[in-house]
């Protein structure tokens, strides 16, 4: 009696899980309010294709439009790419089984990490909208294109492909279209979509991207970079970046036979000599079958690994595939209109078995406000951060710089002031997010001091631009001043001597210039830290007087834009609770009407 | 002077080094006064033409470049300059109200014409080319630039043609001649006969007098009631007032009239700081016009009062006294380590006053009766022959 109890509740449970899962997850996930679940649909299709370019070695060219359809707060999500398309029999998996990707148990760069991102968005649209997601498809010329909805089944939670034909015309040769309906809300400025584009436009040099808002506008952003970023290799977890849970999970699933061979072929920097001693240290027999060990041996194996006697090589870090420097300049010049641009990539560098690599770039001046606080642009594997800015350690890091020293004003414990926006990269195999929404990144001392020194190493430089900019000023105010005061003397002279002295006041100019000039040079010489600006190529300055060139995007959203206040973690409108029934609850599928150009009829499982 | 790039590097810190090597820039006394202001222009073409940043050498009027003559017992001027550029930010408006300066004293010996410090101002002062500037922000800023000229040139206010506006008053049993009138001294009512800013002997002329002393009160105020009380008339003295610290022509009258009529002199202040000085202008000469001293100061002069000792001596309720202030105290102690103020009577008074904390007004006198100043104060001081 009980066990059929029992049973009866496992399935109901497992019924409702997927649903219940959103609902308890949603603000992980990133669809705590109806403006952000808009930028995070956008957000996880723009990574996937970003992804899927760069792996199959193409040079991204990403359209993303946005449509008002059909009742209140509801849009029309399509993202187009140019990628090596998707085999038919995948597609469902992709963009409707949650938790499926190849990503999660590798440790490879990539900007996808747990393969949640798609899915949970298309999950999003369903549960809103009860429409299915649309994919559209094209592996290469030679196969033909396809369409096919995605739906999730609300008793199996399993997706299910429905309605799929082949599109004889399909434009490109290759690519992906995937379009969700979804419940959201589009508002401009900060947080907002447009951000977000402007901001992978300013760390990707090499995408081209092409926008359409709800109201038609339009903006593109053009590759200036011609070539792929370097593809990240694929490593071994390193045994310090791996937890007890994790490493249960990895004796359970593993291959190998033995404890010793899991040990050295599943992680990286892990001899079999040293794979024996280990478990030796943690009471294992070298040859027992790793799906043997239990809780308690694996905690003691766990210890023995973290030991301090323990000595490990720390991770290889050629898994890294920073923007680099030039890229980095080219994003920025692209994104930002400023005086001055500096950059710097740091070494590859560990926190808990992790490699990481740190990128700077500050762009100061020109177009820039002068009298708000530096903005500070997040990136994680090249995915703009927009939430959580203030519980980030990345803005943590960009607070810890003392940006008096470089000739900015600073409040104690906030963002120095000034026309400034402060770029930080932050490229690991497994970037510590805060949260499974993947908005700020974890606190680690390793990081902040990483990203410390590069903002410092950038800002040393700006300080020495900034200062030099001065001392320019300053000498022109003293020919100023030296020539105001030169055409008194002369005339006072005029009127001693009786006589016109146009020679005098020639002579005196010259010596106003010379002396103007020759202070000038004099300064120069003892300029700080003795790195010459003109030769360093992490630094591009743009002459601010130059003419602009033609703005290259219709809406490009402004860099300090306050069309909206931010929407804050706390204050963001909560998603409607209907938005949030169980599957089973979902309301009946909407009558059946014309799809616009598509022509097909949904049906919903 | 053994070297006279000494005194300019000593003041001149930030200066270019090549100008520091530039030879010191040296007016020669021989040329008359037109002829010197025109050695200064003709001085600064030449810089000019030999690519050399043009400056003038000011001598300085600060208290390093003065000295205390024992012998002669009065405060001379040293031979230290101070170097004004015109390519430095410092220096350079300065540079530049010194050469307006000139110019203008140039229009007045051209015209023939004696005007007053104030009149010069107003003469050379004008918006700069920038709209924003003047040459001139107010008489405060070239009264001192009009000092300078007189130092570096060597020529006196007068031979510049210049006089500061009159400021004090005399009364008293002397008969003078001022611009031809005659003018007894004696029937000048109540207000007395105020002192031009020039008192040179081709302007005034002694032509008798009936005096014992000169008594020189500090406050206009007690000038007033000495006159009032016919203070004079009784002891037979001339009555003067500089309304604070004497003007240069005050100064120099009392310088005249203490040789040519050989008369002492006594110096009736305010005890406080700011008294002690006025007298020690008087008796020795000030540090700004260390170069007018041995035309104006009068070392015979007498300390008569209020001495620090006197309100005790004469009973005074300390009712009337004021505390000192952070700045009266520094200033006392500043004065008591001037070489003139050495003397051990000298620094007995001023420490006196220093420990008893407090100062006193010439009218603190009052307290003791309107007339008490003229009829019991004054009297016993010179009986007693008590000053200093």
């Amino acid at each position: 009696m009980a066990r059929v109890t029992a049973e009866t509740l496992s399935r109901k449970q497992r019924e409702i899980s997927v649903s219940e899962f959103f609902a308890k997850n949603r603000h992980l996930l990133g669809f705590d309010s109806l403006r952000k679940a808009l930028l995070t649909t956008v957000k996880e299709a723009v990574d996937n294709s970003l992804d899927a370019c760069e792996e199959a070695g193409i040079l991204p060219e990403i359209r993303v439009e946005l449509e008002a359809a059909k009742g209140a707060n509801r849009y029309l999500v399509r993202v187009t790419d140019n990628g090596p398309g998707i085999v038919p029999e995948q597609a469902p998996k992709i963009f409707g089984q949650l938790l499926y990707g190849s990503k999660f148990h590798s440790l490879k760069q990539s900007r996808g990490q747990q393969g949640i991102g798609i899915s949970a968005a298309a999950m999003y649209g369903q549960l809103t909208t009860g429409k299915p997601v649309t994919v559209e498809s094209r592996t290469g010329p030679d196969a033909p294109a396809y369409a096919m909805q995605v739906v999730i089944d609300t008793n199996t939670n399993k997706p299910k492909a429905i309605g799929r034909r082949n599109l004889p015309d399909w434009r490109l040769d290759h690519g992906t279209l995937v379009e969700v309906e979804l419940e959201a809300k589009y508002l401009k400025g900060r947080q907002s979509v447009e951000e977000f584009l402007h901001q992978v436009a300013v760390a990707n040099p090499h995408v081209t991207l092409h926008y359409r808002s709800p109201n038609g506008e339009t903006a593109s952003w053009a590759r200036t970079v011609e070539r792929n970023p370097t593809a990240p290799r694929e490593i071994k977890p390193h045994p310090h970046g791996v937890e007890l849970g994790v490493l249960m999970k990895m004796l359970q699933s593993t291959p190998h036979k033995t404890v010793t061979q899991f040990l050295s072929r599943d992680f990286s920097r892990i001899s079999p000599q040293l794979a024996g001693g280990l478990a030796k240290r943690a009471g294992i027999k070298a040859k027992a079958r790793p799906n043997t060990v239990a809780r308690q041996a694996a905690d003691a194996l766990y210890k023995a690994i973290n030991d301090s006697k323990t000595r490990l090589r720390p991770p290889s870090t050629d898994c890294l595939s920073p923007i680099g420097v030039q890229e980095l300049l080219a994003g920025l010049t692209r994104g930002v209109r400023a005086e001055f641009y500096g950059v710097e990539t740091r070494k590859p560098a560990v926190y808990r078995g992790n490699p990481f690599q740190v990128e700077v770039g500050l762009a100061w001046g020109g177009d820039l406000a002068g009298d708000e606080l530096a903005k500070v642009l997040r990136f994680a594997n090249r995915v703009p951060l927009q939430y959580y800015a203030g519980s980030c350690c990345i803005t943590k890091a960009v607070m810890d710089v003392s940006w008096r020293t470089y000739g900015l004003t600073q409040s104690r414990g906030a963002l120095p002031s000034g026309p400034l926006i402060v770029l930080v990269h932050l490229a690991s195999v497994w970037v510590p997010f805060s949260s499974e929404s993947k908005v700020a990144v974890a606190d680690y001392d390793e990081i902040r001091k990483e990203i410390k020194l590069a903002v410092q190493t950038c800002g040393r430089r700006l300080g020495q631009y900034v200062k030099r900019k001065a001392r320019a000023r300053s000498e022109a105010r003293r020919r100023e001043v030296f020539n105001l005061y030169i055409e008194e003397v002369v005339s006072s002279v005029e009127a001693i001597t009786g006589k016109e002295q146009k020679l005098f006041r020639e002579r005196l100019l010259a010596i106003s210039r010379r002396k103007t000039e020759l202070a000038g040079m004099l300064e120069e010489a003892k300029g700080p830290a003795g790195e010459d600006l003109e030769a360093c190529e992490n630094v591009l300055v743009v002459d601010p007087d130059a003419e602009p060139p033609a703005p290259e995007t219709a809406v490009a959203p402004p860099v300090n834009g306050e069309d909206e206040p931010p929407e804050d973690e706390a204050s963001g409108e909560a998603l409607p609770a209907e938005g949030l029934e169980p599957l089973g609850d979902l309301p009946p599928p909407p009558p059946a009407e014309p799809e616009q150009d598509r022509g097909s009829q949904l049906e919903l499982v | 002077m053994a070297d006279p790039g000494n005194g300019a590097k000593a003041k001149n810190g930030g200066a270019p080094a090549a100008d520091e090597a530039a030879p010191r820039f040296k007016v020669p006394a021989r040329l008359d006064t037109r002829g010197k202001i025109e050695y200064l222009a003709k001085r600064t073409l030449a810089m000019a033409r030999g690519e050399v940043d043009p400056y003038v050498d000011i001598p300085s009027r600060t208290l390093s470049n003065v000295a205390f003559s024992k012998r002669r017992k009065i405060i001379e001027m040293g031979d230290a300059t101070q170097r004004r550029s015109l390519f430095n930010l410092n220096q350079a408006r300065k540079y530049m109200q010194t050469l307006l300066i000139a110019r203008g004293c140039c229009q007045l010996l051209d015209e023939q014409k004696t005007t007053s410090i104030r009149d010069l101002y107003y003469m050379s002062k004008h918006t700069l080319a920038d709209g924003k500037e003047n040459t001139f922000e107010g008489q405060e800023e070239s009264d001192p630039i009009i000092e300078d000229l007189e130092v570096t040139l060597g020529s006196l206010r007068e031979e510049l043609h210049l006089f500061a506006a009159k400021r004090g008053s005399v009364v008293g049993p002397l008969t003078l001649v001022d611009a031809g009138d005659v003018i007894d001294l004696s029937r000048m009512g109540s207000g007395g006969w105020s002192v031009p800013g020039i008192v040179e002997p081709e302007t005034i002329r002694f032509v008798g007098h009936g005096a014992k002393f000169i008594l020189l009160v500090e406050k206009e105020a007690v000038w007033a009631r000495l006159n009032e009380d016919k203070f004079w008339k009784r002891h037979n003295c001339i009555l003067v007032t500089g309304q604070g610290q004497p003007p240069r022509g005050v100064r120099r009258l009392l310088y005249r009239m203490t040789h040519e009529l050989d008369l002492p002199l006594y110096v009736f202040v305010d005890n406080d700081p700011w008294g002690y000085y006025i007298h020690s202008v008087v008796k020795q000469g000030s540090i700004g016009l260390a170069f007018e001293s041995k035309r104006m100061a009068v070392p015979k002069a007498r300390f008569i009062g209020l001495s620090s000792f006197d309100p005790a001596a004469y009973d005074l309720s300390e009712d009337v006294s004021i505390r000192l202030n952070d700045q009266d105290r520094s200033r006392a102690k500043e004065i008591l380590n001037y070489e003139w103020f050495k003397a051990k009577a000298w620094q007995k008074e001023i420490t006196n006053m220093l420990r008893a904390g407090v100062k006193w007004e010439l009218e603190a006198l009052s307290s003791k009766g309107l007339s008490f100043v003229t009829e019991v104060f004054l009297p016993k001081k010179i009986a007693d022959r008590d000053w200093l």
